[in-house]
């Protein structure tokens, strides 16, 4: 068998320097392709190595989506920014009623930092799903965010908490409301230059009740959909309802309609509505005529889900 | 013309002092560079955890990291574990007596996940265990002994009797 291979290969000619491309390409499977590597002191360094690239360079946060990004050929940045040398980026902060975290926070510090637990039960909670262990000890809140993955759990926090994300770029420093970061697959409203640094959640006086369900194949892996939401509950009535889903839709979106129908309403009437079917229908309905419907469907089990939590509180008193 | 960076790392308890272009993942780097083929290399994009390291003392997926991320850094594969051959850590003794891999080529990323898994939790539930190696493909065994195998070396360590032979 190898003989007569050998022979009919002997009568093809194909050049010696070809040969050793093809054997170069095999043995490329699943390595990234060359790029140069830069450590940038600070953040204002990281921009302007970002600007000369011209949109080609990346930046390099916890490396969980981009690295195989890159292994796969999916993604070929020409320049990488490295910022996991830059501590001024990890941090968790509570002043004036905003928790601060800054964008190079891992997932793991997230998930049990005692601050983000105490005040934001729900993202230590969202980022304690992120894939697996060895994953959370690299990936950061910033990185997730920049990915923009319709399906991850750290874009729909952001956008069911209304997180503000501060990015600096060559033009300065702007704050970004979350309702305006998200594009769409994979696109953020972050210009090419721009590094994102730190993103801050109102935490308010009060605790919210909050409720984080998602529906994943096996763990760790991005989920089908998942749905996050906080209630403010007094005088017998939903106060403010916030309503977040993921899966569904190119980038995570809110439940606008269900906020809607229900902020305001008797809290009895609110449950009225859950174990009626109302929620999880209002949440269905949009699936019809979506090649996602299944994730709709999905969706509203979630919701429903997740509000039984939320409203299950007293909502007496203030 | 490739980018080429200078790495120093503390290995295995070692220094070592390589060069390595900007684009060889570590993995690789420690297969072929430091010349330690423990660290095994499934999938190359995150998802088998076959080339599981421990970075600073916590287990990463060393194909997801460029070689010159690792500069300055303290890297653990499996050969530091019993590095005089029969001094088996806790973790490897309790996967041999419980059968705890076949084919073995998931093991060092299990072990080393689990070593981790165990020193920060010393008496983990069997559900603990599980969603701690939820990101180590085992293609063979089921997992059912790969967790009886953790459970027992947690009970090993815990009582701080390192097993010899």
């Amino acid at each position: 068998m190898r003989k007569r291979l050998q022979e009919r290969l002997s009568r093809v000619s194909i050049p010696a320097s070809t040969l050793g491309e093809i054997a170069q390409e095999l043995a490329s499977a699943v390595k990234p392709s060359d790029f140069r590597y830069t450590v940038p002191a600070t953040v204002d360094e990281a921009v302007s190595l970002l600007s000369r690239e011209g949109g080609a360079g990346k930046v390099l946060a916890g490396g969980q989506s981009l690295v195989p990004l890159m292994n796969l050929r999916l993604a070929a940045p020409t320049l990488l920014v490295d910022l996991n040398r830059n501590p001024d980026l990890q941090f968790v902060r509570d002043r004036d009623d905003v928790l601060s975290i800054g964008s190079m926070t891992r997932h793991h510090e997230v998930a049990t930092n005692a601050l983000v637990a105490k005040r934001l039960g729900l993202l230590a909670h969202a980022a304690s799903l992120i894939g697996y262990p060895a994953i959370r000890n690299r990936g950061t809140l910033g990185g997730s965010l920049a990915h923009a993955d319709p399906a991850a759990e750290m874009p729909l926090v952001a956008l069911t908490l209304d997180a503000e994300l501060v990015a600096v770029g060559p033009g300065g420093r702007r704050t970004i409301p979350a309702a305006e970061f998200f594009g769409g697959f994979f696109t953020t409203a972050l210009e090419p230059a721009e590094v994102l640094t730190e993103i801050h959640f109102q935490i308010g006086g009060t605790t919210e009740p909050w409720a984080f369900k998602e529906h994943a194949r096996k763990t760790g892996d991005f989920a089908v959909a998942a749905v996050a939401a906080t209630a403010t509950l007094g005088g017998g009535r939903v106060q403010r309802l916030r309503v977040g889903i993921a899966g569904t839709s190119d980038r995570p979106i809110r439940a606008g309609e269900l906020e809607q129908m229900l902020t305001g309403r008797p809290l009895s009437e609110a449950r009225e509505a859950l174990s009626d079917g109302t929620v999880r229908k209002t949440i269905a309905a949009q699936g019809a005529g979506d090649a996602r419907y299944d994730r709709w469907e999905v969706a509203g089990v979630l919701t429903e889900r997740a509000l039984a939590v939320v409203l299950a509180h007293s909502g007496g008193g203030a | 013309m490739t980018d080429t960076h200078m790495i120093e790392a503390e290995v295995n308890g070692k220094r070592r002092k390589l060069a390595a272009p900007s684009r060889k993942l570590l993995s690789d780097f420690i297969r072929e560079d430091l010349g330690l083929t423990g660290t095994h290399v499934g999938c190359e994009h995150g998802v088998c955890g076959a080339c599981t390291i421990l970075l600073d003392g916590r287990p990463v997926r060393s194909c997801l990291m460029f070689a010159p991320q690792a500069d300055g850094a303290r890297i653990e594969t499996i050969e530091s574990l019993a590095q005089d051959g029969d001094d088996l850590h806790p973790v490897q003794r309790a996967f041999w007596e419980h059968h705890g891999l076949q084919c073995g080529f998931c093991t060092p990323g299990m072990v080393l996940t689990a070593k981790a898994f165990l020193e920060e939790v010393p008496h983990p539930t069997e559900a603990q265990i599980r969603a701690a190696i939820s990101g180590n493909v085992c293609r063979c065994t089921g997992y059912v002994f790969i967790v009886e195998a953790i459970q027992a070396a947690g009970k090993t360590m815990a009582d701080g009797a390192r097993t010899r032979e």
